[in-house]
């Protein structure tokens, strides 16, 4: 008699996994219904959900519409939703009201009124300084990220061909990885230093050469403030891909290190056995077994150059909480070395330019990123080997 | 004749093999440890020149005279004016500076604060996108794939002012909530839990385990390692943070205007500024009061953090 009772309970189960489960009588035994499963997903979802879109959805689509907004500004009491903005901008289109001899009301002087457009891009691609930020990235990233993938390549393949001191070296190499980097920036700085003192013009001098006036125009000397000759674009671009450098090795020697391990040995016993020399050995074999790991960082490497802000500031930082602009980089007018993001950071911070220029200086270098992306795909697609 | 020359000649092909292969393996040595003296010389010297007492180090900047960094002027007085954050200025003003105890209380709360709610969150978030079934799914999880192109900035301009309306500005909140959530580690996270067998959500429900019951007492505890990888990548990550706090939290707290909310980055960004002005031996210490924290770190959970961060990198 109790086994029927517990039979009449048997449900059908859906774990919509596609599989069809009777476990419905033991579950209802224990706790009566279960959820069904699209309700706790999307109870798991909420907190994550929750900061998604208030954090990182609702920013990505505002800050995209605020592009388009011509004399845009956040002070119209709506918070900081660009439509908001936009239609309280509308409705407060005057800024003084009078009343004429006919009693009746008028505008006696007009606000900017905020309207849909392109003008923040033609202001943002007619400055003079963005386009110099954007020379500047350029620059830099083509310099800096293919040397440092080619060294970090270079590294990770003779560190996969050693047995003694590998642990030691490989310790060493990740080093960078946990320093802060407006700390390690200083330290550069400090290396770098202009005059005699620096680390890096004693060893010019030991070898014969002449000191080199790095980062700066002035030093402090004994606390005293010496004034030396400017410090040129050359030197001072010197300065920050080294520093690059030196901060994006290890990264990248582990993602390859970790490449290299997962690659069959046999691959290699069969070309050690067909004579195959070293080289021919690394350029037909390691390459292409490691062409996965070489183009996600690549990919990364570019994304993350063209991002690169916090790496050229601090070798600078020092000059920079004295300077008048705090955002300083370098060269007279402090833009010599400015990056793109430097540059956004400077317009959200201006009272002249506001917010929307910043946001469409941001979709500027988003098409930047991806164009180069999906360059780096397409010419990819037929060279890499999953 | 012919025999002895052949033999004679792979015996010589043999030694120069052998030869070449201890020049090579010379040459790899050599250049690994050429490179790995260009990864250390800033740490060496940011060592050396914290200890040196801060006219001696000036003396060596300007003259470039070795004999100052000797152990005659080793000192720790410029870590002792770090910690204490009054200082007395070229004028004799008595003032406050940087106080790096307080930012090193600060950078934990918002470490630990931080990274609890993104473990938190992208530990319940990748559950539902590793075990369970629900309309949008792939959608949901290709439209987080995709934010991970675009550039913080972008985020950066609409959260500023967001900040400011909710009145978050110079609060722990806005340092802690805003980077609440990660799309990467929730990604990094459901990849472990996809690997976790079907088999065992099968069986916990024909033991009438619920889904929160399995996912804290099954998923969870054999996605440990990947989790503890996470805590640390994100611990370190809230260390080493410079921009938004500089944004949001560059001075003192909202609820109490005597207590400097700065985090260590901005800290030693007002350093430079304050204290130490002009002194770079004092800088220097300041960085490797900044720096050293994260290096004891380091040593402690060396194996997880190199693991943690070269199994983030493969992605395929």
């Amino acid at each position: 008699m109790a086994k029927l009772e517990i039979a009449e309970e048997v449900k059908v189960v859906d774990s919509g996994d596609g599989f069809v489960h009777d476990t419905g009588h033991l579950i209802s035994k224990r706790r009566g219904k279960s959820l069904p499963q699209w309700a706790t997903a999307w109870i798991v979802l909420i907190p994550a959900m929750i900061f998604l879109l208030l954090f990182m959805f609702y920013p990505i689509l505002n800050t995209f519409f605020m592009a388009f907004i011509q004399n845009f500004s956040w002070q119209k009491g709506a918070g900081s939703f660009a439509f908001g903005n936009f239609f309280a901008g509308l409705q407060n289109f005057c800024q003084q009201w009078e009343i004429n001899d006919d009693g009746v009301k008028y505008c006696f002087i007009y606000n900017e009124i905020p309207r849909f457009g392109f003008e923040n891009f033609a202001t943002v691609l007619g400055n003079q300084t963005f386009l110099h930020s954007i020379w500047n990235t350029f620059e830099l990233v083509i310099i800096e990220v293919p040397l440092t993938i080619m060294i970090a390549l270079l590294i990770a393949t003779f560190l996969n061909g050693i047995k003694a001191l590998r642990g030691l070296y490989q310790t060493i190499f990740f080093l960078p990885y946990v320093t802060n980097t407006i700390a390690l920036g200083l330290v550069f700085q400090i290396i770098f230093s202009s005059g005699e003192g620096g680390i890096m013009n004693m060893l010019i001098t030991a070898l014969g050469g002449q000191p080199v006036n790095w980062l700066r125009s002035t030093e402090y000397h004994l606390n005293e403030q010496v004034t030396l000759a400017p410090a040129s674009r050359f030197h001072q671009g010197v300065v920050i891909v080294t520093y690059a450098i030196w901060n994006g090795l290890a990264f990248k020697i582990l993602v390859f290190m970790s490449g290299l391990a997962t690659i069959d040995k046999q691959y290699y016993d069969a070309a050690k056995i067909d004579g195959s020399s070293n080289f021919t050995i690394w350029r037909r074999i390691t390459l292409p077994l490691l062409s996965p790991q070489i183009l996600y960082i690549t990919i990364t490497s570019f994304i993350g150059a063209f991002k690169m802000y916090t790496g050229v500031m601090s070798v600078y930082s020092s000059v920079a909480t004295t300077a008048k602009n705090s955002f300083y980089f370098g060269g007279d007018v402090g833009t010599e070395w400015m990056p793109i993001v430097g540059w956004i950071y400077k317009e959200l911070d201006s009272p002249t330019a506001g917010p929307g220029v910043a946001a469409a200086g941001s979709l500027v270098l988003l098409t930047i990123i991806l164009i180069i992306t999906a360059v780096q795909y397409g010419v990819s697609s037929k060279r890499v080997h999953y | 004749m012919a025999e002895h020359a052949q033999y004679y000649a792979t015996k010589a092909q043999a030694n120069l093999a052998k030869l070449s292969g201890v020049v090579r393996k010379i040459l790899i040595y050599l250049f690994l440890t050429i490179f790995a003296l260009f990864m250390l010389t800033p740490f060496v010297f940011m060592v050396v020149a914290s200890f040196v007492d801060a006219d001696a180090f000036a003396e060596f900047t300007q003259y470039a005279d070795f004999t100052k960094l000797g152990f005659q002027n080793w000192t720790i007085g410029n870590y002792a004016q770090i910690l204490n954050s009054v200082y007395t200025d070229n004028l004799g003003n008595v003032k406050q500076g940087a106080n790096f105890l307080q930012y090193y209380l600060n950078t934990l709360i918002v470490a630990v604060g931080s990274t609890s709610v993104t473990v938190i969150t992208a530990v319940l978030a990748a559950f539902a996108f590793a075990r369970l079934e629900f309309k949008g799914k792939n959608l949901l999880f290709t439209l987080l794939l995709a934010t991970m192109m675009i550039p913080g900035e972008m985020m950066v301009i609409t959260n500023y002012q967001t900040t400011i309306q909710l009145q978050w500005k110079f609060t722990f909140a806005a340092l802690i909530f805003v980077h609440g959530v990660s799309v990467f580690y929730i990604y990094y996270l459901r990849q472990t839990f996809q690997q976790i067998p079907n088999e065992l959500y099968l069986a916990a429900k024909v033991d009438g385990v619920n889904d929160f019951e399995y996912l804290l007492k099954v998923m969870v505890p054999i996605a440990m390692p990947t989790i503890m990888t996470i805590v640390i990548l994100s611990l370190m990550g809230s260390w080493n943070s410079f921009i938004w706090p500089t944004l949001v939290a560059n001075g003192n707290w909202k609820f109490n205007e005597n207590y400097d909310m700065k985090l260590v980055s901005n800290g030693l960004m007002s350093l430079f500024a304050t204290n130490a002005n002009g002194y770079d031996a004092i800088k220097i210490a300041g960085s490797m009061v900044v720096t050293a924290p994260l290096f004891i770190f380091f040593i402690i959970f060396r194996k997880y953090i190199m693991r943690g961060v070269s199994r983030s990198g493969i992605k395929g």
